[in-house]
C-alpha cells in the first residue's frame, strides 16, 4: 500500500485522524521541549514549594487590555491554621513576552538557541501549573516528562519485537522438540503476572546508576516483559505460512534456515508486526508510568508523567494541589490516542477485520 | 471421560512453566545484587547468632543450586521462611490471597455482568448512535492509567463523603456483626471493584461485538433469515452461542491483566491484596516475600488460565490440545 492512499483513508475517518494530529502535536512539543518550557529542565527553587498557578492577566486595574502581565506570590506562614499561604503581591508587575529571549538550551542537543514562546525576566515567578514539592515547574516538566514517557515506550518497542520475532520464526519454523522448549521459556515468562515481575526487575537495579544508564536499563526490562506474548503470536503465523508453496520451492532451492526464516518468513507477518506496534505502543506507556509512580522507574530529578503523579500518592496534595495531577490527564490522551489510531491502522492494513 | 483426559493433559502441561517460573523468580532475586540479610544484618536488635541460623536454613554458604534445591524443597512442603518482620511468609501471603480472589472475582461478575449486554447491543445495532458512544467510552476506559483513574475516584470520595477513602475494613470492624461486616467489607470493595471493572469491561465490551459482528455475517445466520425465523431468535439462540467461545478465553487473560492491574490500584487504595504486598516486599527488599508471591502469582494466573481453557472445553468440545 502507498503512504498516500493510507493517509487517505486514515483522513475519511474523524476520530482516528484528530487522534493522529494530536501525536504529532504532542511529539512537536517534546521535541522542542526547551523553547515551549519556562525553565530549564534541572531548576527548582526549593524557597517556593507547592506554589499555585500563577495568573496572567490582560486587564489591568483601570480595565484597560494591556499587554500580558503576571505578579509574584509572596509565601506566608499562617500561624493560626499553621499553613503555608501564598498571596499575589500587588505591587509589582512582571511583563510576559512571546518568541523571545530566555534561558539558553540546545535545540536536539545540536544547535544553540534562546528563543521561547513565552519569555519573562530572571526575578519573576511565573509557574503555569504551579510548583510542586521540589520546587519544579509543572508546566516546563510536563515537556521534559513528555520527552521520557513517550519515546520510552517506542525504545522498549525496538527492542523487544525484533527479539520476538526472530524468536518466534525460529520455534515455529524449527518446530518439534526445539519448539517446544522455546515455548514453554515463553509462555513461564506470560505467566508470571507481568506488573509482578516489572516491580521485581526495576527494584533490583542498583541504586547508584546515572540517569541514562537508568532510563536504558528501564527500557530494557519493558522490552523483556513484552516479548514474550508476541513471539508466540509469530510462532503462530510462521506455522501457517511455512506450509505455503513459495516457502517449499526455496527449501529446495537449498536456502538456509536463517535466510528462510529472516528473509522470506518474517517478511509476512510485517503488517501484524505494525498493528500489534501500534496497539501496544499505549501498554509500555502505562507499564513506565505506573513504575515510575511507584518510584521505581525514571527517578528524580529527571521528569517522567509517572514520576510527576508521585505527588499524588498524597492525599493533601490532590485535595490542595489539583495542578499536580496534570501529567496523568496527558498520559491519558496519549494513550486514548495511541489506541483509536492502532485500530484504525489495523481496519486499513488488515481488511479482514473491516466489518461491513 | 475426554474432559477429564484434557483437564489432565493440561495440569501436566501445566508442570514444567511452574518450573521455569520458579527457576526465574529464584535465580533473577538471588542473583541480583541484593544481600537478602543486609535488613537482618543492620538492625541491631538481631543477634549474631539468629544472622547465623537464617544464613543455613537459607543455605547461603552453599553454591547457587544447593540453595535452589532447598528453596524448592520447602516450598513444595508451604514453607517458605520468614518476612523482615519476622512472621512467617505463609500466614502472610494466605490471608492476602483471599482478598485479591474477593476483588478479581468482583470485578469479572461486574465487567461481565455489564460488557456482555452492552456487546451484544453494540454489535445488533451497529453504527447507531449507541454503539459510536460506545466505542469511544472504550477507548476512553482502556486508556486511563489505573492508579490516576483510583486517585480521581478518591478524590470523589473525599468530596462526597458516600464512599471509604480505600482499606477493606472499617475501623470499628471487629466489634460488628456478621451482617455488618459484609456490608462492611462490600461499602469497601465499591470503589477498587469500580475501576478495576470499567478498566476491564472496556475490552470486553470490544470482544464481544467483534465476535458478533463476525458471526452475524456469516452464512448460517443469513439462512436462519431466510428460513423466516425473528431477529430475537437468530440472535439468542444462533448468533449469541458461537459469539461467545472466543469471550471464554478472555476470561484467564482478564484474570492475568487483574493480578498486574491490580497491583497499583490496590496500593492506591491501600486494599490488602497481594498486588500490594508484593510492592511493599520489593520496595523493603524482603527477599523471601517476594519470590514467594511471585510464585504465587503465577501459580494463581496458570489456575486462572486452565479454568478457562476448561470451561472452554466445556462449552466448545472440539476444543483440542
Amino acid at each position: 500500500m502507498k503512504i498516500s492512499d493510507f493517509f487517505y483513508k486514515l483522513k475519511k475517518d474523524k476520530a482516528p485522524y484528530i487522534a493522529f494530529i494530536v501525536l504529532v502535536v504532542m511529539y512537536l512539543l517534546i521535541a522542542f521541549a526547551d523553547f515551549f518550557a519556562l525553565y530549564p529542565s534541572t531548576y527548582s527553587n526549593r524557597k517556593l514549594t507547592y506554589q499555585p498557578p500563577s495568573k496572567m492577566y490582560i486587564i489591568d486595574s483601570q480595565n484597560r487590555i494591556v499587554k500580558p502581565y503576571t505578579y509574584n506570590f509572596t509565601k506566608t506562614f499562617n500561624r493560626d491554621t499553621f499553613t503555608i499561604e501564598y498571596k499575589e503581591d500587588k505591587s509589582v508587575k512582571y511583563p510576559i513576552k512571546f518568541f523571545s529571549k530566555g534561558f539558553e538550551y540546545k535545540l536536539f542537543g545540536i544547535f544553540k538557541a534562546d528563543i521561547h514562546l513565552i519569555s519573562k525576566s530572571d526575578d519573576c515567578n511565573l509557574f503555569l501549573l504551579g510548583t510542586d514539592i521540589g520546587g519544579h515547574d509543572v508546566y516546563s516538566r510536563l515537556f521534559y516528562g513528555g520527552q521520557i514517557s513517550l519515546t520510552i515506550g517506542f525504545l522498549a518497542l525496538l527492542i523487544s519485537f525484533p527479539i520476538g520475532a526472530i524468536y518466534g520464526g525460529i520455534s515455529g519454523y524449527i518446530g518439534g522438540r526445539i519448539d517446544k522448549i522455546m515455548m514453554r521459556i515463553a509462555e513461564a515468562i506470560m505467566s508470571v503476572p507481568s506488573f509482578y515481575l516489572l516491580i521485581i526487575l526495576a527494584s533490583i537495579l542498583p541504586s547508584n546508576m546515572t540517569s541514562k544508564q537508568r532510563f536504558a536499563l528501564i527500557t530494557a526490562i519493558l522490552a523483556f516483559i513484552g516479548w514474550a506474548g508476541f513471539s508466540r503470536v509469530i510462532r503462530g503465523m510462521v506455522l501457517s505460512i511455512k506450509t505455503s508453496e513459495y516457502i517449499k520451492a526455496i527449501e529446495t532451492i537449498g536456502a538456509c534456515r536463517r535466510r528462510i526464516i529472516v528473509k522470506h518468513i518474517l517478511p509476512q507477518t510485517s503488517s501484524y508486526i505494525i498493528i500489534a506496534l501500534t496497539l501496544s505502543v499505549p501498554s509500555y506507556i502505562l507499564a513506565e508510568s505506573g513504575l515510575s509512580f511507584l518510584g521505581l522507574g525514571i527517578q528524580l530529578p529527571d521528569a517522567s508523567w509517572g514520576n510527576m503523579l508521585r505527588e499524588a500518592q498524597e492525599f493533601a496534595n490532590i485535595i490542595y494541589r489539583p495542578w499536580l495531577l496534570a501529567p496523568g490527564f496527558l498520559i491519558f490522551v496519549a494513550v486514548l490516542s495511541f489506541n483509536v489510531l492502532g485500530d484504525k491502522i489495523r481496519d486499513i492494513l488488515d481488511p479482514k477485520t473491516v466489518k461491513k | 471421560m475426554d474432559t477429564l483426559i484434557y483437564i489432565f493433559k493440561r495440569i501436566l502441561q501445566s508442570i514444567p512453566i511452574l518450573f521455569i517460573v520458579s527457576l526465574i523468580s529464584f535465580f533473577l532475586i538471588r542473583l541480583s545484587p541484593v544481600d537478602p540479610l543486609s535488613q537482618l544484618k543492620l538492625n541491631p536488635a538481631i543477634s549474631e547468632e539468629t544472622i547465623q541460623k537464617e544464613t543455613k536454613r537459607l543455605g547461603l554458604d552453599k553454591p547457587v543450586i544447593v540453595q535452589y534445591g532447598l528453596w524448592i524443597k520447602n516450598f513444595l512442603k508451604g514453607d517458605m521462611g520468614y518476612c523482615m518482620d519476622n512472621t512467617k511468609v505463609s500466614t502472610k501471603i494466605k490471608a492476602r490471597i483471599l482478598n485479591t480472589l474477593l476483588l478479581s472475582f468482583m470485578v469479572i461478575l461486574v465487567s461481565w455482568i455489564v460488557a456482555l449486554p452492552i456487546g451484544i447491543l453494540c454489535a445488533v445495532f451497529y453504527n447507531s448512535k449507541f454503539d459510536k458512544i460506545l466505542t469511544v467510552l472504550t477507548s476512553a476506559g482502556m486508556a486511563i492509567p489505573s492508579f490516576f483513574f483510583a486517585i480521581l475516584m478518591l478524590l470523589f470520595a473525599q468530596y462526597t463523603g458516600w464512599f471509604p477513602l480505600g482499606g477493606l475494613t472499617s475501623v470499628d470492624f471487629s466489634e460488628m456483626n456478621v451482617m455488618h461486616r459484609i456490608l462492611d467489607i462490600l461499602w469497601h470493595l465499591v470503589l477498587p471493584v469500580f475501576v478495576l471493572s470499567i478498566i476491564s469491561l472496556s475490552s470486553i465490551v470490544r470482544q464481544m461485538r467483534a465476535n458478533l459482528l463476525d458471526v452475524l455475517n456469516s452464512e448460517y445466520i443469513k439462512f436462519a433469515y431466510a428460513k423466516g425465523l425473528t431477529k430475537n431468535k437468530v440472535i439468542l439462540k444462533h448468533a449469541l452461542r458461537n459469539a461467545i467461545n472466543p469471550i471464554i478465553t478472555l476470561l484467564g487473560f482478564e484474570f492475568a491483566g487483574l493480578l498486574s492491574g491490580a497491583a497499583l490500584t490496590e496500593y492506591v487504595f491501600q486494599y490488602p491484596g497481594l498486588g500490594k504486598l508484593i510492592l511493599e516486599a520489593v520496595m523493603a527488599s524482603d527477599i523471601n516475600l517476594v519470590m514467594a508471591s511471585l510464585m504465587i502469582g503465577a501459580i494463581m494466573l496458570i489456575a486462572g488460565n486452565l479454568i478457562a481453557d476448561i470451561l472452554l472445553k466445556l462449552t466448545d468440545p472440539r476444543v483440542r490440545i
